[in-house]
């Protein structure tokens, strides 16, 4: 309850940052990267400190405008969201850097354009990784979700436009869920804050409308997530989406939905709710496990970085859902982990495609022989985000898992359980197929080329090498310090 | 028991992975390349040694970094098991790199900077194995370990080590993502720790008998570097790398780590105490067993003098797991001492190998006869090597033997005691042969070697050091195998 | 049988939302041309607000401006205003709130249409995809 600013600042900072983007974009384009950097520095200094205040002090409950909830729109700050605010704010001013060079490359003519609606969907997602209010959610959700069907629609000119409007389609359904789940909450409750809902909802657990808002909204949220079979909207939108697109999209949105489906479970319905009256975690767990093992699966099929790690993103999605429907603290705990894990290793794998896209013009497999003397260091970074997707320790992946596992374990749900394992299984014949194709250069397929006289060293800028450096040592020190997050963060988080 | 809390153990570790950007950053330079590993090697074993005198004392050294979950944390802890099989790794290291110089010049092998790296870091994982103090911690360095030797196997980058090398994964990271990782959690979601003890983590009756073999069986077979069959195809398959890698990671790092890992299981999360109560050594023993004698049946059919040697580690290192498995304090005792009696004998076996490929080219046992008169000393070494093999004196591998028997006497199984005589004369069936026919060969007149006087032609200095060093001590340590044997004792309170 | 007509009689608002968003629903989901596609998001969306807005509605209710409220009452008023009197403002609100996310969704819905149709020269689905195979081949 600290008059603190830094909440507000949180979101006004790219917000004003976009606006100006918008308008430098028509006058001097030079000015639109600073201003981006300047606006996203403040977003991540501020969620930084955000941290820090909750890490002293508690939950911040920032009131917009002064108005007191329950009717006006509340901030509301607590350890978790400190953490999910704290790594998307720093994942998109990662990507920032990293993606300069590119922008100013390839999509030169849009420049101010890029940098306005990057902004945009940065502010939407620290928005509803930051706000207290159901409909306010929705709200900045669809914020992000415009900024993100523009970002897409300006990759690859064949096909990202229609990848983009089949997105569209679906992620109107899912938010029209979302939102007649919010509309059956306030029927019955009056209400639209998390906090006050929360303490309302226990007297008429019973109700069916209760069950039907809860419905909708987990619709609405996996629908979103792309939780399997509701995903057939993200591989194509986020593999024909342009490369600084995708790796800011691909880490946080699903992610970051996730965390709203955890805040819906955690703050708004509360864990009585859904695991003693209603008797579908069974199935969910089910439905994870499945998703787990079909997009490894499918990812097994392609032929392409970037695909295959839209498909791994799927198969990502299983292990977060899986983990929090366990109903235990062990597994929700994972799942949390998972969030920041997967976000930072996505991003990373992401960030080495983006640095062997921009030499090579694509990543497919066929183009990648002999890439690893070709681009020692990106092929290092990439080989750490392989490793901590499959989960080798001391890489982050490792540790999130770990909790996964025990939480199944725990839980009984040895189904889950094998899918972990199995999904680790696939995850290393991904990574290590890319990784022989890459360490032996097979001759007679150069020379058809002819442009392929001998591996040279031909890497990335060094603007995209210390992103991706950066983002591979938070690997590592993720994982090793993941007992240290879950020890000041989550559990005290989830009491 | 004394805890000394240092930073040694952890420096011990790392200094083979912080020389790995020196190694990069030098690598027009060779020289000056391989006077750092060289110096990393001797800073490492100097840092081991240093360790010694504490452990000897019964003090372990014990440093915890980070704590992952309560009971779960990366630590490290130095014992008498640890010590002993750091020490070996550390010093053929040295050895090693010694040889690798001559192996790698003399055959102008490419890529040399990648080699010498991932080599340092694989050394680095093996130690950091052997100074684990919980299972998380051996699991963390096991993997790294595996990811690390995979450039080192696929050296060679064409066809052949591309299938190796695919082979080589889909067995150690298939078992140990596939059985190692569930069975280590389930353990740990059921006693809440990881840590190893010498009376182990489980509380009487927390798991059922036939939960706890499964359990056991996934422990033994998912470490899939000790080579127990089915899960030993890896081993003959590596043997493309060159000839450094196999002799000191496919004798004695790669491996060694694996049996190491099974005995820290037994020893430490399952406890002698319990498995002997509940009669699950014996499972292990039979296994350990058809290995034995399998592997050395394969071996003798073996042409290729690289692969009858896989096919002999793999019968071996399951002589490490039968003494273990006896259950006996004489069995574990000859046991882990084989670890540094077959480390020895092994690798001055491969160093001959690799001696003979660089000075000749030749890889077939077939094509070796009368080569004994050209290469008096790596021959001479390759009769020693064989007998600390065999185990019989004046080598160390004796010793092993001897105990592992002794430990077959104390458990009254008998049957595991044809079964290591029976092997102990397949063994000399596959190796002496090649001595024999080496020095005398059946038939004279091919070409040149026909002339009475043979000009000596051995292979360069760099490669005939090491194997000659690498006998010796093989030989010494029949006279001293003290060190050893209290540095079991101390770790295992016998 | 009979339960069933009751039902649906007292809560027609809720039972036009449903037909009006699988209206919606089924033209995005079974039409091939993608600007209907588009005209069935619309009309799933205009379901979800209608459906807010009749949930303010309250029976012998008026808009909710309150008289005299400022000036001359000197908080008399205050004591006079019953809720039920009042519809519920706050769905209404926030349907404006959606009804301008949904217009920017159909504005860059629509936009995407073009791109696609000056790409494609067509906007049916399935001669798009047809494209692409025959590009890929």
């Amino acid at each position: 309850m600290t008059g603190t600013v830094y909440p507000a600042l949180l979101i006004i900072g790219p917000l004003l940052a976009a606006i100006l983007c918008s308008g430098f974009s028509w006058v001097e384009k030079r000015a639109c990267y600073p201003v981006a950097a300047a606006g996203l520095l403040l977003a991540a200094y501020s969620a930084f400190r955000v941290l820090m205040e909750v890490l002293a002090s508690g939950t911040i409950q920032y009131r917009m405008a002064g108005w007191p909830p329950p009717i006006g729109i509340e901030l509301r700050i607590d350890l978790m969201n400190a953490l999910v605010l704290m790594v998307v704010a720093c994942i998109a001013l990662v990507n920032l850097f990293a993606s300069h060079r590119f922008v100013s490359r390839d999509l030169a003519d849009r420049e101010g354009t890029f940098y306005a609606v990057y902004l945009m969907f940065v502010t939407g997602i620290l928005g509803v990784s930051a706000t207290g209010d159901l409909f306010n959610l929705y709200v900045l959700l669809e914020i992000t979700s415009l900024a993100s069907y523009a970002l897409i629609a300006m990759g690859d000119p064949d096909r990202s436009p229609l990848a983009s409007l089949n997105y569209v389609f679906i992620g109107v359904i899912g938010a029209s869920f979302y939102l007649l789940g919010v509309g059956y909450i306030y029927i019955m409750t009056g209400s639209l804050n998390m906090v006050d809902v929360a303490s309302l909802l226990p007297a008429i657990h019973d109700s069916s409308a209760i069950l039907i808002a809860f419905i909708f909204c987990m619709i609405g949220v996996w629908i979103k997530m792309a939780l399997f079979p509701l995903h057939v909207w993200l591989p194509n939108a986020y593999t024909y989406a342009p490369l600084p697109v995708s790796r800011v999209i691909a880490p946080l949105m699903t992610k970051v939905m996730v965390y709203v489906m955890i805040r819906l479970m955690l703050t708004v319905f509360g864990l009585d709710y859904i695991f003693e009256k209603l008797d579908i975690a069974q199935a969910v767990v089910w439905l994870a496990t499945a998703a787990i093992l079909a997009g490894g699966v499918m990812a097994l099929a392609q032929k392409d970085i970037k695909k295959m790690a839209t498909y791994i993103i799927v198969s990502e999605i299983g292990y977060m859902v899986g983990g929090a429907w366990l109903g235990n603290k062990t597994g929700m705990t994972g799942s949390i982990l998972h969030i920041l894990n997967d976000a930072v290793m996505t991003f990373a794998l992401f960030l080495a495609a983006g640095n062997i896209a921009f030499r090579l013009k694509n990543v497919h497999f066929s183009s990648l022989e002999g890439i690893f003397t070709k681009m020692p260091w990106t092929m290092t970074g990439f080989v750490l985000a392989g490793f901590s997707i499959i989960g080798v320790p001391p890489t982050c992946g490792f540790f999130s898992k770990w909790y996964l596992v025990i939480g199944g374990i725990e839980a009984g749900a040895y189904h889950f359980v094998a899918a972990l394992i199995i999904s680790s299984l696939i995850c290393a014949v991904l990574f290590f197929r890319i990784f022989e194709i890459g360490f032996f250069s097979d001759d007679s397929h150069g020379h058809g080329h002819g442009h392929s006289a001998g591996p040279e060293m031909a890497e990335a800028p060094i603007s995209m090498l210390i992103p991706l450096g950066i983002t591979s040592l938070f690997l590592i020190g993720l994982g090793l310090y993941s007992g240290v997050i879950v020890n000041r963060i989550i559990h005290p988080f989830l009491g | 028991m004394d805890q000394i809390v240092s930073i040694k153990p952890l420096l011990a570790v790392l200094v083979s992975m912080f020389v790995i950007p020196v190694l990069v950053s030098s690598s027009r330079k060779p020289n000056v390349r391989e006077a750092w590993t060289f110096a990393a090697g001797a800073v490492k074993f100097f840092l081991v040694v240093s360790m010694l005198p504490a452990v000897l004392n019964g003090k372990e050294i014990v440093l915890e970094m980070f704590e992952i979950a309560p009971g779960a944390s990366i630590a490290f802890k130095v014992d008498g098991l640890g010590m002993l099989f750091a020490l070996v790794a550390s010093f053929l290291w040295m050895i090693t790199t010694m040889y690798s110089i001559g192996y790698m010049r003399g055959l102008d092998e490419h890529g040399q900077t990648r080699f010498y790296s991932f080599f340092a870091l694989a050394v680095s994982a093996t130690v950091g194995a052997a100074f684990s103090a919980n299972l998380l911690t051996l699991y963390l360095f096991y993997e790294i370990l595996s990811l690390a030797t995979y450039p080192l196997v696929a050296h060679h980058q064409d066809q052949k080590s591309k299938i190796s090398g695919r082979r080589y994964l889909i067995f150690i990271l298939g078992t140990s993502i596939g059985l190692v990782l569930p069975a280590m959690l389930y353990c740990y979601s059921v006693t809440g720790t990881l840590e190893f003890t010498n009376q182990g983590i489980f509380q009487a009756g927390q798991v059922s008998k036939p939960a706890m073999t499964v359990l056991l069986l996934m422990f033994v077979l998912g470490f899939a570097k000790a080579g127990i069959m089915p899960f030993h195809s890896w081993l003959p398959a590596a043997m493309v790398a060159p000839t450094p890698v196999s002799a000191l990671l496919h004798a004695v790092a790669v491996v060694k780590v694996g049996v190491f890992s099974i005995v820290r299981v037994m020893t430490g999360i399952f406890g002698i105490d319990l498995l002997s109560s509940m009669n699950l050594g014996t499972i292990v023993a039979a296994l350990a067993s058809v290995t034995i004698i399998v592997g050395s049946c394969i071996a003798l059919s073996q042409d290729e003098l690289k692969r009858r040697l896989a096919f002999s580690t793999i019968s071996q290192l399951s002589y490490i797991v039968l003494g273990v498995a006896l259950l006996s304090p004489n069995g574990i005792l000859g046991g882990v001492i084989h670890i540094v009696m077959h480390a020895f004998g092994k690798i001055t076996l491969f160093f001959c190998a690799g001696a003979i490929m660089v000075a000749t080219g030749k890889k077939y046992i077939s094509q070796m006869e009368g080569l004994g008169k050209k290469m008096p000393l790596t021959f001479a070494a390759f009769f020693v090597g064989s007998l600390g093999v065999i185990g019989l004196p004046p080598s160390g591998g004796f010793y092993s033997k001897w105990f592992i028997i002794l430990g077959t006497l104390e458990s009254g199984q008998m049957i595991f005691m044809v079964v290591l005589l029976l092997s102990s004369f397949l063994n000399a069936f596959y190796f002496l042969p090649i001595v024999f026919k080496g020095f005398f060969p059946k038939n004279t007149e091919s070409g040149s070697t026909a002339p009475s006087f043979v000009k000596i032609e051995e292979a360069p200095l760099c490669c005939v050091v090491p194997l000659t060093i690498t006998a010796l001590i093989s030989i010494i340590l029949f006279f001293t195998p003290d060190l050893f044997i209290d540095l079991i004792k101390t770790a295992l309170g016998i | 049988m009979s339960d069933i007509i009751p039902l649906i009689v007292a809560k027609y608002n809720y039972w036009l939302y449903i037909i009006l968003m699988m209206i919606g629903l089924y033209a995005m989901i079974a039409k091939n041309n993608l600007v209907k596609k588009l005209v069935g998001m619309n009309i799933f969306q205009t379901a979800i607000i209608l459906f807010y807005v009749s949930i303010g509605y309250k029976t012998d209710a008026t808009i909710p401006i309150i008289k005299n409220a400022h000036g001359g009452g000197h908080g008399h008023a205050a004591q006079t205003i019953h809720a039920a009197d009042y519809i519920n403002p706050l769905p209404h609100v926030l349907m404006l709130t959606a009804i301008v996310v949904s217009v920017a969704t159909l504005g860059v819905a629509l936009a995407l249409a073009v791109k696609v149709y000056q790409r494609y020269q067509t906007l049916e689905e399935d001669e798009i995809r047809m494209r692409l195979t025959e590009n890929k081949s």
